[in-house]
């Protein structure tokens, strides 16, 4: 029965109080561990049609009579345009239309970053649309940027207000602390880098508006455009089938599908806006950098007394402020913590929300703080955290937290350090390091599913959702087929449009999962009851005594009749079941948790870093999917491996204008940066979470990533890496100061 | 206008000149299982063989393979690493998967059992955001079965 309540929603630990017609979960968790299906090896279910070239993206989209638009960016990081005129680029060949500030909301003639849109152009071809776009007439009067966070925030020019956090009495424990360390932890601008660069086509039927894009929300893009619109929203289709990676930086509609929108109007054609790569790296927005001034204050035996962050987020021009204050504040258990988050609004593209927002940032501060502090009291790194394990966060118990088993399974990769050391060679040093992970991942409501069974004995899962390559398909196809009873090639699932399916959630802030996947179970458990029901009157049976089994549905005596005969007294009538997300636990903290260990070389002669092995150790619940998860885990941990050492969107420090917007330049890793990655997951269900237990698992995996190769990098070399990333200048930089350190600390006076 | 064998097909293309291979063979012949995902030669999500040699076909001008063979994703779909990639979940959006399929193709039809070390260095011109990379070797390790 369907029930109003007041809940509280998180989405990437962002937390709104929302009222929500919510439907009881009134199923009970399957059993811990491997099931038919679900928690079993599964193949992608549109593994197939992507490998084979046939998965159709947005970017395949050939909509008849469609007109390819091109934008004009602002090639300056702060200006104002003082006039602009469209008049020859409408006349070049092949326009049919075009846009300028006044048009489109989503243009601007005060850009605040390069990149910004500021005009653009419909045309037959797309080169038609690229070669107009230089015929529109601009006077610029180009401003100095500021670029600068720290001057910035001195300034007082943030996005919105600085937040500020305390408990307990800070200034009371430093005093009382037998140790303290101070560190300063920058972190660097980093890209997306999606492959499917952000995209849409729209086209207009009548007072209708399809609107395809690469997406992560196909629901927020629909509720987006026709709020700006101001059309009922479901006068808006959104549709997203096969998506090329988002990372959390496709959440919204974007001022592509806005200048599509316009230009379809304009026109009466589909319109298709596609941004190239230089775009994508300049528009799109990133991980935003940061600078981060740590205080740890511990008892000689190494309790916490009192954690300290100033956190300057360099959010750009209209970014959001990431939690980088996040860990500091729910990792350790810690009675005094102070932190304040500027968010500092310069003339640079914005932060937009990528894979764990602030919690890789801050995680890497504060996980290299705590290293920092282990070494200092001379106590053992993992020993320091099973010291410091926290119970509760801000006074609410976790829904579940099995962190300290995590820490038991870390141990045995945490000994291998003498081994690891021994092999060190010539100028090659090698360490290992560690670092915890916390995280969000709960999901929550509200999200639907249906489940159609027809008489050929094939269920269909129907879910607007979207699956941007996680797997997501796979786990909701394995959760049904298990409910089910069927195999799972006997079940379809229909996905990626507004108008053939209920609504589902974001695919961010690893929520896809542990939002949708009961939705889905209680719809296939709502079908199951109905060819129950059938069963019963056909075979004069108790209801009570069947269930669904193998194909078969099967009686607690030992009857067994085929499934697809009893569907098939359905001939062309057709069971629907449906789903709905149950709310999650009050007054609980769902989180996920884990530890990685790295094991790295570093050749103290040229600085060059090589990341050898990375043991994951996480606990996100219930795993639907063991193959798929472990894909997850890999793809995390080498995205955090670039974080680390290799990219760096870079800007000319006086006009703000991106240096290495293209592939050559921004340095993503490549198949010869992998290192042996070991994976294990806990896979032991959340009792209070949801008919299945699961939490999200897209985010974990790339939260400690960075922090446990730097302190694996201090444990090889004895040198101190505090900032993203670890180029080999820095690499050598840091190896000359720890050689000075140790000089002095023998006496002898300091290399110059 | 240039005539070449597509999947073993003869195809005249009759496109402008400086238009790519790859835009040709999306917008003109429909083969859009070849990605384009930087344009420039940079990710090599684009990757097709040209007389069974991989190449970035966004930054190969059509009009300069004129009479030569090229082979797309659609003409490997039959190809046992196609079966490998998804039986080891070697993809996840799978936006660069055709153009690893390509490149991986050209490099077992050489070499049928290559080291890790020969995978590495013949993939590493082929970029994946996902991080695929481990599921990629293993594929390409056990194409064979």
């Amino acid at each position: 029965m369907a029930r109003l309540i007041r809940t509280e929603k998180e989405v990437e630990g962002r937390f709104e109080e929302v009222w929500l017609v919510v439907e009881e979960d009134a199923l009970e968790q399957w059993p811990a561990g491997p099931r038919e299906i679900v928690g079993r090896p599964a193949q992608r279910v549109t593994g197939p049609m992507r490998a084979r070239g046939e998965a159709r993206y947005t970017s395949d989209l050939r909509l008849p009579g469609m007109l390819h638009a091109a934008v004009l960016r602002s090639p300056h990081a702060r200006a104002r345009v003082r006039k602009i005129s469209l008049e020859r680029a409408l006349a070049a060949p092949g326009v049919r239309s075009a846009v300028g500030p006044e048009d489109v909301d989503a243009l601007t003639d005060e850009p605040g970053h390069e990149g910004q849109a500021v005009a653009a152009v419909a045309a037959d071809t797309i080169e038609q649309a690229r070669a107009a776009v230089e015929l529109i007439d601009v006077e610029w009067d180009v401003q100095k940027p500021l670029l600068d966070p720290e001057e910035a925030a001195d300034q007082g020019q943030l996005i919105g207000e600085a937040s500020r956090y305390e408990r307990g009495d800070v200034d009371r424990a430093l005093a009382q602390a037998d140790v303290v360390v101070e560190a300063e932890y920058r972190t660097q601008t980093v890209l997306h880098s999606s492959f499917e660069t952000h995209q849409s086509v729209c086209e207009w039927r009548g007072d209708s508006l399809d609107v395809y894009i690469s997406t992560q929300f196909i629901w927020g893009v629909r509720d987006e455009v026709a709020g700006k619109l101001g059309l009922p929203p479901d006068k808006v289709r959104v549709v997203c089938e096969f998506m090329g990676g988002g990372f959390g930086s496709k959440n919204g509609a974007g001022d592509y599908t806005f200048v599509a929108i316009e230009l379809a109007k304009r026109t009466g054609r589909p319109v298709r806006c596609a941004l190239t790569r230089r775009e994508e790296n300049l528009a799109t927005g990133n991980r935003n950098a940061t600078i981060q001034r740590l205080t740890a204050a511990a008892k000689a035996d190494g309790t916490l007394l009192a954690l300290v962050g100033e956190f300057v987020n360099a959010t750009g021009w209209d970014g959001w402020a990431a939690p980088t204050d996040g860990p500091m504040r729910l990792l350790y258990d810690c009675e005094n913590v102070r932190t304040v988050l500027y968010p500092a609004k310069i003339n640079t593209p914005p932060m937009k929300a990528f894979r764990a927002p602030g919690f890789v940032e801050g995680t890497f501060g504060l996980e290299c703080l705590l290293d920092e502090l282990a070494a200092k009291l001379d106590v053992d790194s993992l020993e320091l955290r099973r010291l410091n394990y926290a119970s509760s966060s801000d006074d609410k118990p976790y829904s579940s937290k099995n962190l300290m088993e995590c820490y038991r399974r870390a141990d045995q990769h945490w000994q291998r350090r003498d081994q690891v050391r021994a092999r060190s060679e010539g100028p090659w040093k090698r360490g290992v390091g560690l670092a915890s992970q916390i995280w969000y991942g709960g999901g929550g409501p509200p999200s639907y599913a249906w489940v159609r069974l027809g008489s050929d004995g094939r269920a269909t899962v129907i879910t607007a959702m979207q699956d941007i390559g996680t797997g997501t398909a796979t786990a909701m196809s394995q959760i049904a087929a298990e409910e089910l009873g069927l195999p799972l090639d006997k079940v379809d699932l229909v996905l990626g449009d507004s108008a053939r399916g209920p609504y589902a959630s974001i695919s961010a802030g690893s929520s896809t999962t542990p939002s949708m996947g009961p939705a889905v179970r209680a719809a296939a458990a709502d079908a199951a009851r109905q060819v129950l029901e059938i069963a019963a009157q056909r075979y004069d049976q108790e209801g009570r005594v069947l269930s669904l089994r193998g194909g078969n549905v099967v009686s607690s005596d030992g009857g067994s009749w085929p499934l697809e005969e009893v569907v098939g007294l359905l001939e062309d009538a057709q069971i629907l079941g449906k789903g709905a997300r149950g709310p999650n636990p009050t007054g609980m903290q769902v989180l996920t948790f884990g530890v990685q260990v790295a094991e790295v070389a570093v050749d103290v002669e040229t600085g060059e870093i090589r990341v050898e092995r990375v043991a994951a150790i996480h606990d996100v619940g219930r795993v639907i999917n063991p193959l798929g998860a472990s894909s997850q885990v890999e793809g995390g941990i080498i995205q955090g491996i670039g974080h680390t050492l290799s990219e760096d969107r870079l800007l000319d420090p006086t006009s703000g204008v991106t240096l290495n917007p293209t592939f050559d330049t921004y340095k993503l890793p490549t198949i010869a940066d992998v290192p042996e990655i070991v994976t294990e997951l806990l896979d032991i269900p959340d009792e209070h979470l949801t008919n299945l237990g699961s939490k999200g698992l897209g985010e974990p995996p790339i939260v400690p990533t960075a922090a446990a190769i730097a302190n694996a990098i201090r444990d090889a070399t004895g040198a101190d890496v505090r900032s993203l990333p670890i180029t080999r200048e820095d690499m050598l930089r840091a190896l000359r100061e720890a050689r000075e350190r140790e000089k002095e600390k023998r006496g002898a006076p300091a290399a110059v | 206008m240039p005539e070449l064998t597509i999947n073993g097909e003869a195809h005249e293309v009759d496109v402008p000149v400086g238009t790519t291979l790859a835009d040709a063979l999306r917008d003109e012949l429909g083969l859009t299982g070849t990605k384009i995902a930087c344009a420039e030669g940079h990710c090599g999500a684009c990757t097709v063989l040209l007389d069974g040699v991989p190449v970035y076909s966004c930054i190969t001008l059509v009009h300069m393979v004129d009479e030569r063979e090229v082979t797309t994703i659609e003409g490997l779909r039959e190809h046992p690493l196609v079966d490998a990639f998804v039986r080891t979940d070697a993809l996840q959006c799978g936006f660069c998967t055709p153009g690893q399929i390509v490149s991986a193709s050209a490099l077992v039809e050489g070499n049928p059992s290559p080291s890790s070390d020969e995978i590495r260095h013949a993939m590493a011109g082929n970029l994946c955001r996902c991080g695929t990379y481990p599921k990629i070797e293993e594929a390409i390790s056990t194409w064979q079965g």
